[in-house]
């Protein structure tokens, strides 16, 4: 009797290890979530957006999946590629995060992903989406939720090859995504570039830029300028006199609610392309726009609305497979068929992992309690995928 | 590239040397005269720009916003002089590199509490907010212009104080033998705490005159601060001469780097510069103490 209580006990013992070393007994642990973005620095006021918006869609699904706690460990990449691999490896050896998700920044997307899926952890992107993540580089456990880069720029190019514009200058920062949205423009414009430029990341000061530009007399400028580069280059635009010369389009994410109070007076009237607006008329975006006001004090960007979208899918699909995050096929599967009410609208993945959606035009305006404000102008693109695809094989990507 | 045109990048290039003459006049007066390296000096540049920008907005007086914020930002240097940094002119540079370093981290906190992360609006008054027609091709913003002269005239003043005041002897002979001064009878705390606190109003101001054509933002100081030790250093340390002619040439070089090379050779043509001529001459151009 005794001797059998002794056994029994160090079964129970060994049987504890075995599990543990199986690691189900994570799975009795809450589900974690590794949020990278950044919110240090001149670029810090996209990472708030992106943070405020995925802490949203958290509050909105009740912070829980089946009953079991959803946790969100909270990173800053700083804005560079080293810290945002740290953050991440961090995330993935010692908290052993299931999911990464919030990074940004192309560049820092690209040089912090490979531990995630080498570890068998998915990636479901809030923001960045590089070229070769939906193309040759493709992977099963990696999502992009908000878009391929292209996507920003894509309708916009159609908008001005509708307005009958032939000449067009454009200007990006000298980074992967600038090169791709350059691409994405170029795809759907087809005309004639008086010159694409890149910038050097971070620039202050385009006064020289501007002074070129003008020399080269186009019809369009187009600039693609995120954060702090934007308010600097669109303010130094229309003290040169140039906005009533040239007019001035951008793609989504350039001139939005992360840089219009800054910006001011100066951007009204302009045209810019978006993949969401803060009118869209669907139940879904406008409690969203609602709660977030609500909640923050301020009307939400692009950037916070692709980060809810994310938070909401992730939920959608945790749902789907019970909270059973540790099933990674039965995740993989249920993000592929995953079925929210996105706030942009249309949306479903395509077979890359990347999103099929509509792209809108949006021209600033006031509101009527005389903010700057992105005034709905209707759809230009419709079911836009991007130009990915066709290199993607996801049966072979590993 | 046309007559015009190279008038106009010429103006930029001049133009923006004299901006960074203006960040890194107070760090190299500061870091000569005083053997301080303050990092903390960018984030003098911000509070300034940040200041500004609130009193516009209070007092809608543009001139009054600018000397409000001016003596504000001098105040808040010599309360960070005769809290913290007095304490380590005897220390070594690294431990004053970590202790301005720390600054920058503090003044970041302060300015993301008050003002939140959002960059904030300064709104320029109607006669400088648009462009001036110059000579046939040439339409130049107003406000660069006045950045160009205010530049100017600083330069002048720092040149006349220095060389030419009782001030400018005493400052000058506190650098070179602080004992020595002071048994002359040179308070040279007194004078060191205004250095600092004219150094710190030189950041706010090239802060403020910044802010009115780029962004009003949380760690706008930063990469500033990364040009103003390079033109200290080209400079050669402490010399406000060396300071004004390596921040024209870095503003020159730089803008037509920008515009004449690829884009990776264009944003490191001035870096490339530095290295060319701290080989040939490692005190910099006009070394102070040689």
């Amino acid at each position: 009797m005794r001797r059998n209580k002794g056994l029994a006990a160090i079964a129970a013992l060994a049987g504890g290890f075995g599990v543990l070393s199986q690691g189900a007994v994570a799975q009795q642990g809450p589900i974690k979530i590794g949020y990278v973005t950044t919110t240090s620095g001149p670029e810090g006021v996209i990472g708030r957006d992106m943070v405020d918006g995925f802490k949203l869609a958290m509050k909105h699904g009740g912070g829980k999946s089946a009953g079991r706690e959803i946790q969100v460990i909270w990173g800053d990449d700083q804005v560079k590629p080293d810290v945002g691999r740290q953050v991440v490896d961090k995330m993935i050896e010692s908290d052993r995060v299931h999911i990464v998700s919030g990074i940004i920044f192309s560049n820092i997307l690209l040089a912090s992903v490979k531990p995630v899926l080498d570890a068998g952890a998915f990636y479901v992107s809030a923001n960045a989406g590089p070229s070769p993540l939906a193309g040759k580089q493709c992977h099963p456990h990696f999502f992009g939720v908000a878009f391929q880069n292209d996507n920003n720029f894509e309708g916009l190019g159609q908008h001005v090859r509708e307005k009958g514009f032939k000449k067009v200058y454009f200007l990006a920062p000298n980074y992967p995504a600038g090169k791709d949205m350059a691409a994405g423009f170029k795809r759907y414009y087809k005309g004639d570039m008086a010159a694409e430029v890149f910038t050097s990341f971070g620039q202050l000061d385009y006064s020289a830029e501007i002074a070129q530009l003008r020399a080269a007399k186009p019809d369009a400028v187009v600039i693609f300028y995120p954060g702090g580069m934007g308010i600097n280059f669109v303010k130094q635009y229309a003290q040169a006199g140039m906005m009533s010369q040239i007019p001035l389009f951008t793609g989504a994410g350039t001139v939005d609610q992360t840089t219009l109070p800054a910006i001011g007076d100066a951007a009204i009237g302009m045209f810019t392309g978006a993949l969401w607006s803060e009118f869209l008329d669907n139940p879904a975006n406008k409690k969203f726009v609602a709660d977030f006001e609500a909640d923050y004090g301020r009307i939400p960007s692009g950037f916070a609305s692709a980060s809810y979208d994310t938070g909401r899918a992730i939920q959608a699909a945790l749902d789907a497979i019970g909270g059973k995050i540790e099933d990674k096929a039965a995740f993989q599967k249920a993000m592929e068929n995953v079925k929210f009410d996105a706030v942009r609208g249309n949306f479903r993945f395509n077979k890359n992992h990347f999103p099929v959606q509509d792209y809108y035009l949006v021209q600033i305006e006031k509101d009527a309690k005389g903010r700057n404000v992105a005034g709905f102008r209707g759809t230009i693109l419709k079911d836009l995928q991007d130009a990915y695809g066709g290199d993607c094989n996801m049966a072979a990507a590993k | 590239m046309s007559v015009s045109l190279f008038i106009e990048q010429l103006l930029n290039g001049v133009q923006f040397g004299v901006m960074l003459f203006l960040i890194s006049a107070g760090l190299t007066l500061v870091f000569g005269i005083m053997n301080l390296i303050n990092l903390a000096h960018g984030s003098l540049y911000m509070m300034g720009a940040f200041l500004a920008a609130a009193f516009v907005k209070i007092t809608g007086n543009y001139l009054a916003a600018l000397a409000l914020a001016l003596a504000l930002t001098a105040l808040i240097g010599y309360v960070m002089e005769k809290l913290v940094l007095q304490r380590f002119y005897h220390r070594s540079h690294l431990d004053q590199v970590l202790v301005t370093f720390g600054l920058i981290l503090v003044f970041n906190d302060i300015v993301r509490l008050i003002w939140g992360v959002v960059p904030v609006q300064f709104r320029l008054p109607e006669p400088f907010s648009g462009s001036v027609q110059l000579i046939a091709d040439v339409q130049y913003p107003t406000f660069r212009l006045v950045i160009l002269a205010v530049g100017l005239l600083v330069a002048l003043g720092l040149y006349v104080i220095v060389v030419h005041t009782r001030i400018g002897m005493w400052i000058r002979a506190g650098a070179s033998n602080r004992p020595m001064a002071s048994a002359l009878g040179v308070d040279v705390g007194l004078v060191f705490s205004a250095v600092f606190a004219a150094g710190s109003a030189l950041a706010g101001l090239a802060g403020l005159m910044a802010g009115s054509i780029s962004s009003v933002q949380v760690g706008m100081g930063e990469p500033v601060l990364i040009l103003a030790l390079v033109v200290t250093v080209i400079g050669g340390i402490g010399s406000i001469r060396g300071a004004f002619i390596a921040a024209l040439l870095i503003g020159v070089v730089d803008t037509f780097g920008r515009v004449l090379l690829p884009p990776a050779l264009g944003s490191m043509v001035i870096f490339m510069l530095m290295a060319i001529i701290l080989a040939w001459r490692p005190k910099g151009l006009f070394p102070v103490n040689a």
